[in-house]
């Protein structure tokens, strides 16, 4: 069944074409489309999984021509439960979407597209590939949140186009680069023949230097991460939703590939100032990110700026340079695309009944929304890292790898980074069950306009099983690790 | 230096036109200026790209030459999906611009910035 890789691919951009087709005929037809076509992407990447797991990693060779010519898909222990997270809470979004706005053929035909780039994204293991498919990602993400019709959102969403596209072009400047120096894109074989080159050349070192900056905007590590509050906080939640937990994520993956697949541990144990400056630049990210987070009163900002600290996170993972602190990364990325996905959708319920907008609006919510508040909790301490949910096992295995490594400022920033994301976080708390409601006298009549029987059963059950999947996951997560295993055993031999 | 800039002026020439269209980008308040010097910026790398390709007395992989050297194709396939990248930004930034002008009434950055501090 290694079809099903490329068919993860495919499927999307046939339904992405279809709601505008079928659309002209039959109105409203676009929902059923993305929900078959998300059923689909479900069933398809658990079969990628379940073939990895029995079989291990394989590749598809795109149109039959063989690497390193022709473009080479990659399922292996990593791309494999990267494709189910993205088509879950892809499903869940599309779910999610049909009680809440944006809705309309041409949105589920760039949330299907948006899809199609992120399967690529994950998938591919030709760098050129990913660049297309970055732009792909890019371009689906800029018109979905613009999808609000406000002149802030379109304003939000250029800002993200203009710096999306240099951080894309600084990447395709990179491969360029690698391109001169060896003249292959694949990544297996860039990864044999870039030794050769020497680490130390200057067009590897240049090569790396712009990749990693290009993948450093779109991961939204501190310095580059200006586009990020803004397009998360003027888009639709169902879009602040799907982005958040795995636009950046698919990049920071990418990031990770780039790393360990194409310049491999050696390069960044021959050139220990390419690691140190990633492990600053991610460092910065996490406190800086947390720091921010602290002061914001808009609630989406405050939660667009913790993935900013969140991903820098996932960096220091990877940069650190070991099995552990890799490992450690990588569950958190995993971890993150749920837990923010079920966040941004909490959020989105307080919003449409309560026309809550900023972390003051939460007040006294608690009793009246108490299934969603519960469930906002647990996905905020598993945010913080409180075990067994899957925060804490990402946030232990990096500082365990920090710790193998000697990087005890590592160990320490880590550390700090979840007590400030208890500071924001636990404002949240203490605004939803501890403080009394001000809007309490006149509860019929919202800030925009809704009652809170508006929202939906629907919503409200997408949020719970967001917060119980952030505690399964966490259980679950000494077998995710055993499933990235083989991968980590490739790259660290 | 002079030989070395004299026999490498593609390069430099793709370095000098991506480094304008990355100040017009940073510099210009104009929000169309801005997406044209996005376009500027892309065109220094697609330049780099196909200088890249170039070899001396080199024919196009195209049809039978007989023996002798070839211009490498790749790049220059690889830019051409580029390019195709790139009008799909420009256009969905000119979208974008578009409606902006229609919510704000202005193009500058400058007033826009203002118009959004007075909500």
């Amino acid at each position: 069944m290694t079809d099903a890789l490329v068919l993860l691919v495919v499927a999307p951009i046939v339904a992405a074409l279809l709601p505008l087709g079928i659309g002209l005929f039959i109105r409203g037809s676009g929902q059923y489309i993305a929900l078959a076509m998300a059923v689909l992407q479900v069933a398809l990447s658990l079969l990628v999984l379940e073939e990895v797991l029995t079989a291990g990693a394989f590749s598809y060779d795109v149109a039959g021509y063989a690497p390193p010519f022709g473009i080479e898909l990659i399922g292996d222990g990593v791309s494999a439960p990267l494709l189910v997270l993205i088509a879950s809470v892809t499903l869940a979004v599309v779910l999610y979407s049909f009680r809440s706005g944006p809705q309309g053929d041409s949105f589920y035909g760039e949330l299907a597209f948006l899809t199609a780039g992120l399967s690529g994204l994950v998938a591919t293991g030709d760098v050129f590939n990913l660049y297309v498919f970055l732009e792909i990602t890019g371009l689906a993400t800029y018109a979905l949140v613009a999808s609000d019709s406000s002149p802030a959102a379109a304003y939000a969403s250029l800002k993200y186009l203009i710096v999306g596209t240099i951080g894309a072009s600084f990447y395709l400047l990179g491969v360029g680069y690698l391109l001169v120096a060896t003249g292959t894109l694949n990544m297996a074989d860039l990864a044999s023949s870039i030794p050769e080159v020497g680490y130390t050349s200057p067009l590897i070192l240049a090569a790396f230097g712009l990749i990693v900056v290009g993948l450093g905007v779109k991961v939204a590590l501190f310095p580059l991460h200006t586009w990020q509050p803004d397009a998360y906080a003027e888009s639709p939640h169902t879009i602040s939703a799907h982005i958040a937990a795995l636009v950046s994520t698919a990049a920071a993956y990418a990031l990770f590939r780039i790393v360990y697949g194409v310049f491999t541990v050696d390069f960044l144990a021959a050139v220990p100032i390419a690691r140190d400056t990633l492990l600053a630049a991610a460092g910065i990210s996490v406190i800086v990110g947390a720091v921010l987070a602290v002061v914001q009163r808009d609630l989406k900002r405050m939660l667009a700026y913790s993935s900013v600290s969140h991903f820098g996170l996932v960096v220091l993972g990877v940069s650190i340079g070991n099995e552990t602190a890799l490992a450690g990364g990588l569950i958190h990325l995993v971890g993150h695309g749920v837990m923010k996905a079920g966040l941004f959708l909490a959020v989105g319920v307080f919003a449409m009944g309560a026309g809550v907008k900023t972390v003051q609006d939460l007040s006294g919510l608690g009793t009246r929304y108490p299934i969603t508040s519960a469930a906002f909790g647990v996905l905020a301490f598993s945010m913080v890292g409180v075990p067994p949910a899957i925060g804490f096992p990402g946030k232990w295995n990096i500082i365990m790898g920090a710790v193998q490594a000697g990087e005890w400022i590592v160990a320490v920033i880590v550390v700090t980074s979840a007590l400030l994301t208890l500071g924001y976080f636990g404002r949240l708390l203490e605004r939803l069950y501890f403080t009394e409601s001000i809007t309490n006298t006149d509860q019929s009549v919202k800030a925009d306009g809704g009652h809170p029987e508006d929202v939906s059963v629907l919503l409200r059950t997408i949020v719970v099983v967001a917060a119980l999947a952030a505690v399964g996951l966490g259980f679950w997560a000494t077998e995710l690790i055993d499933v990235f295993q083989p991968v980590m055993e490739v790259y660290f031999t | 230096m002079i030989e070395l800039l004299a026999s490498h002026y593609t390069y430099l020439t793709a370095m000098v036109i991506l480094a304008v269209g990355l100040y017009g980008v940073v510099a210009s308040p104009n929000l169309v200026k801005k997406i044209v010097a996005l376009n500027v910026f892309q065109v220094g790398i697609f330049l780099f790209f196909i200088s890249s390709a170039f070899v001396l007395d080199g024919v196009p992989a195209i049809g039978t030459h007989g023996p002798g050297p070839y211009v490498s194709p790749l790049p220059h396939v690889l830019i051409l999906t580029a390019i195709v990248v790139g009008v799909s930004l420009t256009a969905v930034g000119l979208a974008l611009v578009v409606r902006i002008y229609d919510g704000y009434g202005s193009l500058n950055e400058q007033v826009i910035r203002e118009v959004q501090a007075d909500d």
